[in-house]
């Protein structure tokens, strides 16, 4: 290509000449480390960290709105000198589903139909990765990032309700049912947004099925749950209450996790329609799952 | 122990990608048909029409699509078997656009170098390296949804060399590129193998690009294996030029009057049916200087003006016809000829 002349100052500006090729003799760390490299920039990528400013913007807010209520309450709490926190821990998700709805129906199209319209896709599967740990980065990528969305507005508290000197056991336990709550929520939440998503190479559209499917069926059973129970059938209303993810969270946590549920009449959920709830809330994490290496065995190179 | 090693070696160098018999079937077409072909070392242009197969079988190779039947080898490795091997010592620059345009060149690559198993430092060094070698300097830092189409090549090649593989593949690289942007990629191409010692395969639909860059081409044509001999030979066939005249008084189909006493001289001459310009441009085959010479002299004999005369980039067609060339063929081209 290009002669060096190394005395030719004929006009020529300054530059880096090429100190050659280096051959790369290091260690090479295989698939795991590689799917272990698209986890973290997949969970920093859904709080915009290494992308734009743009898209740092609506997810960092979401966290604030998701721990502002928090802090509220532990502010009162401490001021108040209150005996207990103004909300249970299993409590707080629920009140905020809005805020996490929100949340999934921007960050799940953000995961995984960018790779699709950008065509990314191929270039991970010409790497030593194959597409079930792809699958697998970006699930737990995302429910990661909903758990840290979800768990800390629910370490506030806890820390609150600790400097507010609350019973200790106390509120450790209800802490740790939270946790168990949000983490169960947040696989749930990932797996249901990244199957509509993973549909889609468009964003938009990707965002707008996630919060219809939500809001849709979040609207539906709870409309049904009040007839249901207006109608002097309250036994229904648990049944009712598994055709929504956040109902199904709901009933879960009413039934095995110590809280009491949003549902009418706050009609309680049997041990044995819990074990249902628990059923069908592994069900569909394992069916999304499924669903997932499915759409990506086809879409290949 | 050393024999075995040596063995190795040598078995390394003698092929980098080995296929037998292969074959890919979807329902309704066959993409590979028996493909038997040994790559070598250096820069292998893979030719074909769209269509023609070449997608598949780099897919195939990267073991990412199994094989109806046959088999393949990459670097030795069976591709059946030890896809994720092979997959960590080739890079992949695919032909569509795979860039996502909000990130910028070095994050992007600095990725994939990670998703290829670099650990973090010298996946940012090598990335800063490798963004130099193919040309990108202060750009790197800037989203690449502001890039031009040469800026983009870049990167894309960029990804495929970070992690120092011992072979790439290149799918259409010059996609898009103008003929400035065309050669800098050649160029690159050629160095890739010069300087940086990895192996390339590189794929077009244009043998004329081919041909300056690559040891040796493959031609494929509906999956099968239409050729496979190094550049040289394919040079030393296919030289043609293409020649245009002017018309005049004295000859009012100027073409015609040129092929005519072209002909006289003993040198045949194509009409360029099916090409631009059919029916005012010749081409011919040119053994050398004399060629030129007689075509100057024949041109000013007739008193005509010499409007073009030009080393035609080959197409893939005429390879096929080249390929094929029978008497038969030959005669009734001649046919065409008289008629025309």
């Amino acid at each position: 290509m290009a002669v060096e002349q190394p005395l030719a100052p004929s006009g020529e500006q300054t530059r880096i000449h090429n100190i050659g090729y280096r051959n790369y003799d290091g260690p090479r760390l295989g698939r795991a480390y590689a799917r272990r490299s698209l986890y973290s920039q997949s969970l920093r990528g859904a709080y915009g960290l290494g992308r734009s400013v743009k898209s740092k913007v609506l997810p960092m807010l979401l966290f604030v709105v998701m721990c502002v209520p928090a802090a509220i309450m532990v502010a009162v709490a401490v001021a108040t000198k209150a005996k207990e926190l103004p909300v249970d821990y299993t409590r707080y998700a629920i009140f905020l589903q809005a805020v996490i709805g929100l949340y999934v129906a921007s960050q799940a199209p953000q995961a995984v139909s960018r790779d699709l319209r950008f065509k990314t896709v191929p270039l991970y599967f010409s790497r030593p990765i194959e597409t079930v740990d792809y699958v697998r980065a970006k699930y737990a990528a995302l429910a990661s990032a909903l758990f840290i969305l979800t768990a800390a507005p629910l370490l506030v508290l806890y820390i609150g309700a600790l400097l507010a000197k609350l019973d200790f056991t106390d509120q450790t336990k209800g802490f740790a049912q939270g946790l168990v709550s949000v983490a169960l929520l947040s696989l749930l939440f990932a797996g249901i947004g990244l199957v509509i998503s993973a549909v889609t190479p468009r964003r938009g559209f990707g965002i707008a099925a996630v919060i219809a499917v939500l809001t849709i069926s979040y609207g539906a059973v709870s409309t049904i749950q009040a007839i249901a129970f207006d109608q002097n059938s309250p036994d229904a209303v648990p049944w009712i209450g598994l055709f929504s993810p956040i109902t199904l969270i709901d009933g879960l946590q009413t039934a095995f996790l110590g809280a009491s549920s949003s549902f009418p009449g706050g009609v309680d959920v049997s041990s044995a329609q819990g074990v249902v709830y628990v059923i069908v809330v592994l069900g569909i994490i394992a069916g999304c799952y499924g669903l997932l290496t499915r759409r990506y065995r086809k879409v290949g190179l | 122990m050393t024999l075995v090693v040596v063995l190795a070696t040598t078995v390394d160098d003698v092929t980098v990608i080995a296929t037998e018999s292969l074959s890919k079937r979807f329902p309704r077409v066959t993409a590979l048909d028996r493909l038997s072909v040994d790559i070598g070392p250096g820069v292998t242009g893979l030719v074909g029409a769209n269509g023609a197969g070449k997608s598949t079988l780099i897919k195939i190779l990267l073991g990412l699509s199994p094989a109806t039947e046959g088999r393949a080898d990459v670097l030795g490795l069976d591709v059946a078997t030890k896809g994720g091997a092979i997959r960590e010592r080739v890079g992949y620059m695919p032909e569509h656009d795979c860039l996502p345009p909000d990130v910028s060149a070095t994050e992007f690559v600095v990725h994939m170098a990670r998703m290829s198993g670099l650990p973090p430092t010298a996946a940012r060094e090598r990335t800063a390296d490798t963004l130099r070698h193919v040309g990108l300097y202060e750009e790197r830092y800037r989203p690449m949804g502001g890039y031009s189409t040469g800026m983009k090549q870049r990167v894309k090649l960029a990804q495929a060399l970070v992690h120092d593989p011992q072979l790439v593949f290149l799918d259409e690289p010059t996609n898009g590129l103008d003929p400035v942007g065309r050669d800098e990629m050649l160029g690159l191409i050629r160095r890739i193998h010069t300087d940086f010692g990895i192996s390339v395969l590189v794929t077009s639909h244009l043998l004329g690009e081919l041909e300056r860059t690559c040891d040796h081409v493959v031609v494929i044509d509906g999956g099968k294996l239409l050729r496979s001999s190094s550049t040289r030979d394919f040079t030393q066939t296919t030289t043609t030029l293409a020649i245009e005249v002017t018309d005049s008084d004295e000859h009012p189909d100027g073409t015609r009057a040129v092929r005519e006493a072209l002909r006289a001289r003993g040198v045949d001459t194509n009409d360029s049916s099916g090409l631009p310009g059919a029916g005012h441009i010749l081409l011919l085959t040119a053994d050398g200087e004399q060629t030129y010479d007689l075509v100057r002299d024949v041109v000013a004999d007739l008193g005509l003006g010499l409007v073009r005369m030009e080393q035609r980039r080959h197409h893939i067609a005429e390879v096929f016809r080249d390929d094929r060339t029978t008497d038969a063929q030959d005669a009734r081209k001649e046919a065409v000829g008289h008629g025309g």
